[in-house]
């Protein structure tokens, strides 16, 4: 090698790393570009034409849609709701998973089988568990009607009340991901050493004290990864709700998604459901940035 | 690794796959995509016809596709831009129809059928699968919504079915079926259409055709003009007297459907398909003995601008795609020559759109049904399909608004206008 050869350290040199970095790279973007970048061009692209599907869009109305849909009384209905679902995932979610997890973290036979059974719910398909909590629900014959017998109350058809209704719905999404997030903590808690638990009962500390002061703390990174699927999820729910109450009565259950499937998608407004898309893709990177934001402060500390 | 044997490997693979698929090509196919019918004997109907049809054209591979009904309204449009597109495929009519005739996704068959087709079928099954004067499918038939009845109730109530003429003698058989302790209505709510149905109806007798043309033409105030928000006080007449099953708004057609044939309310408005679909859905998957059913016709409203016999239900057909080979058309003269709507007809599957069918039908609620078809004269179409895929949404919306009375008349045509004229 001449003098003039680059530096070892800028040196492009075809070593493994390389090697794999070219080779599985290309595959991934192309998946990614396909199936995330171009769908999400084409809707914002959309969003700005009136179509009804068929053929190519072809009446421009620029801005028209988003204006639409921030003037539609559902829109925010809907945004209200997943809200909701939001508030409910972190406040009464998250915590009777920590809660479930503290209790059958250990590696024991009959813990074993209880966090199977509280795994269950989160294995089945959205489809399937919303159809059985409707006819659990049911006022003539589900459980709910059973349950209200027995209180010697009339039957009350909670699927079919506007004010009640999303109730409904976010105990099904309670029971439906809640195991997922306590396996996520039994995970993280089973990590936890076992010589820091050791050490707080030396000084004295009691059940709920080294869960406070050991346990919570030393698992903070999988509450966070927890708290942003919480976060996340609640934003997409659809599969849910479909079910239970298709948008609910007088589009009183409706969520993002299932308002940009029902006023978007079945009326064949294609422009204006991707009006709906996009604002959605706008709320997510906010609040996943805004959320980056706050893990990052939190770590910083 | 061995390149030489595997190069040969390829080729050889390559080569049986093609040859394979080589037979594949020797048969023309049609493609038909319907929704799911009412009843699983009309599906072994159609694969009779297939069967007949194939056997005397052989080379020819007819495929029939069914998705629920849903399903299919969602999947069409997407599926008519594909390579993947139906050549025959179920249609309501309607806005639907005019938007798919627009976007060019229909074949004029006009030159191969217009004279067939006058011969064959009613004027009004005809015009409805004609869209700007071009043919671009074939009617198969004409439903009629009218008010099932349960006749055990009614006595259990004192009431007289014959006697219901008017709007209001119906409110007040409502009224006295309530006092009796019987559920004077069933209803799918959930599913919104059955109870567009109600609304549709009265705005049908308020406003009559003159009226619905005016509207849909945008004249004056359109769907809020005065006939349609009277429309929606009558409805609202009939809410305020709490008739519907508690829960409605939780259950579906089928449900409802299912209930009536258990005998669990005296009304239960829908189209002439619930014959087979009530006993289909039924606990004892009989339903109500026919002895025991009637069939009561909407009522008139006293000074509305409807006539009496106006009818309102559906007029389906087949629509044929812009792609369908001269096989496929061949196909639809004959799935749906009379000869085989006969068929259909004879096992009170529907009550189809040919010429003089009366003396074929032997169901006696579906003779009558049809009857008033030929008589009628406006009939309009379901208005969630009328409207197009959009406003008839909103208009479902808005009858389930105003079932639980959360709009007011006023609001609730507004609505349906603001749609319409933003559509």
């Amino acid at each position: 090698m001449s003098a003039s050869a680059p530096s070892p350290a800028r040196r492009w040199r075809l070593d493994d790393r390389t090697t794999a970095v070219v080779l599985m790279l290309p595959p991934a973007l192309l998946l990614f570009t396909l199936f995330v970048i171009l769908p999400l061009l084409d809707a914002g692209y959309y969003s700005l034409f009136k179509w009804n599907g068929y053929g190519a869009p072809s009446e421009f109305v620029g801005l028209d849609n988003y204006a639409q849909v921030l003037g539609h009384g559902i829109f925010w209905q809907s945004v209200r709701n997943s809200v909701i679902v939001l508030v409910v995932s972190i406040v009464v979610q998250m915590p009777l998973a920590l809660l479930l997890a503290l209790l059958v973290y250990r590696q024991t036979p009959t813990n074993a089988a209880f966090r199977l059974v509280f795994f269950l719910p989160y294995i089945l398909a959205e489809i399937a568990s919303g159809l059985i909590w409707s006819f659990v629900f049911d006022g003539n014959t589900g459980v709910a009607a059973g349950m209200f017998a027995a209180l010697g109350m009339k039957p009350f058809f909670i699927l079919a009340d506007k004010d009640w209704a999303f109730f409904a719905i976010t105990v099904v999404v309670v029971w439906k991901y809640f195991g997922f997030h306590m396996m996520i903590y039994i995970a993280a808690l089973q990590g936890v050493p076992a010589e820091m638990i050791e050490a707080g009962k030396i000084e004295g500390a009691g059940r709920w004290q080294i869960v406070r002061h050991i346990l919570i703390p030393q698992i903070k990174p999988a509450l966070m990864v927890s708290g942003f699927f919480a976060v996340v999820g609640s934003l997409q729910l659809f599969d849910v709700v479909i079910p239970l109450t298709n948008g609910g009565p007088s589009n009183s259950t409706h969520t993002i998604v299932t308002y940009l499937y029902a006023f978007g998608l079945t009326r064949l407004k294609v422009g204006f459901g991707s009006a709906v898309g996009v604002i959605l893709f706008l709320a997510a990177i906010v609040v996943a940035v805004a959320y980056q934001r706050t893990l990052n402060k939190e770590a910083a500390r | 690794m061995n390149f030489k044997h595997f190069r040969a490997a390829a080729f050889l693979a390559a080569f049986a796959s093609t040859a394979l698929a080589l037979p594949a090509f020797a048969d023309t196919a049609i493609k038909v995509l319907r929704s799911e019918p009412g009843n699983e004997g009309e599906k072994a109907l159609y694969q009779q016809m297939v069967t007949a049809y194939e056997a005397e054209h052989p080379g020819i591979d007819v495929q029939f596709e069914y998705l629920s009904t849903e399903a299919f309204k969602q999947k069409l449009p997407t599926l008519l831009q594909s390579d993947a597109r139906p050549d025959l495929f179920y249609s309501w009519g309607g806005g639907v129809l005019a938007d798919q005739a627009a976007a060019g996704f229909l074949k004029d068959i006009t030159a191969d059928v217009a004279t067939e087709w006058a011969d064959r079928y009613s004027a009004a099954g005809v015009k409805a699968f004609t869209i700007d004067g071009k043919i671009v499918g074939a009617p198969i038939n004409a439903s009629e919504v009218v008010f099932w009845t349960n006749l055990d109730l009614a006595e259990k109530a004192g009431i007289d079915i014959a006697a219901i003429k008017t709007w209001d003698e119906f409110l007040a058989a409502v009224k006295k079926a309530k006092d009796a302790g019987v559920t004077p209505i069933v209803v799918g709510g959930k599913d919104k259409w059955p109870l567009h149905f109600y609304y549709g109806y009265l705005a049908l007798r308020e406003a009559g055709a003159k009226g619905f043309a005016d509207a849909i033409a945008g004249e004056g105030d359109g769907f809020a003009s005065a006939p349609f928000v009277k429309a929606g006080e009558d409805f609202k007449k009939l809410v305020d007297l709490a008739p519907f099953q508690p829960g409605f708004m939780d259950t579906t057609f089928e449900q409802a459907s299912g209930m009536f044939g258990d005998g669990k309310g005296l009304f239960h408005l829908m189209g002439d398909w619930d014959y087979g679909s009530a006993k289909q859905a039924s606990v004892s998957s009989k339903g109500i003995d026919d002895a025991r059913m009637s069939v009561l016709r909407f009522p008139a409203v006293e000074g509305g601008a409807g006539a009496a016999d106006d009818t309102f239900g559906g007029l389906n057909g087949w629509a044929v795609s812009s792609t369908a080979s001269a096989e496929a058309i061949d196909f639809l003269k004959f799935v749906n020559s009379p000869e085989n709507l006969a068929k259909g007809a004879a096992a009170g599957y529907y009550i189809p759109a040919t010429k003089g069918t009366e003396a074929g039908i032997t169901n006696p609620f579906f003779k009558a049904m049809s009857e008033h078809l030929a008589v009628s004269q406006y009939h309009q179409v379901f208005l969630d399909q009328a409207l197009g895929a959009d406003v008839g949404a909103t208009f479902n919306d808005v009858s389930a608004d105003l079932a639980q009375g959360g709009v007011t008349p006023q609001e609730a045509a507004k609505t349906i206008q603001d749609a319409w004229s933003m559509r």
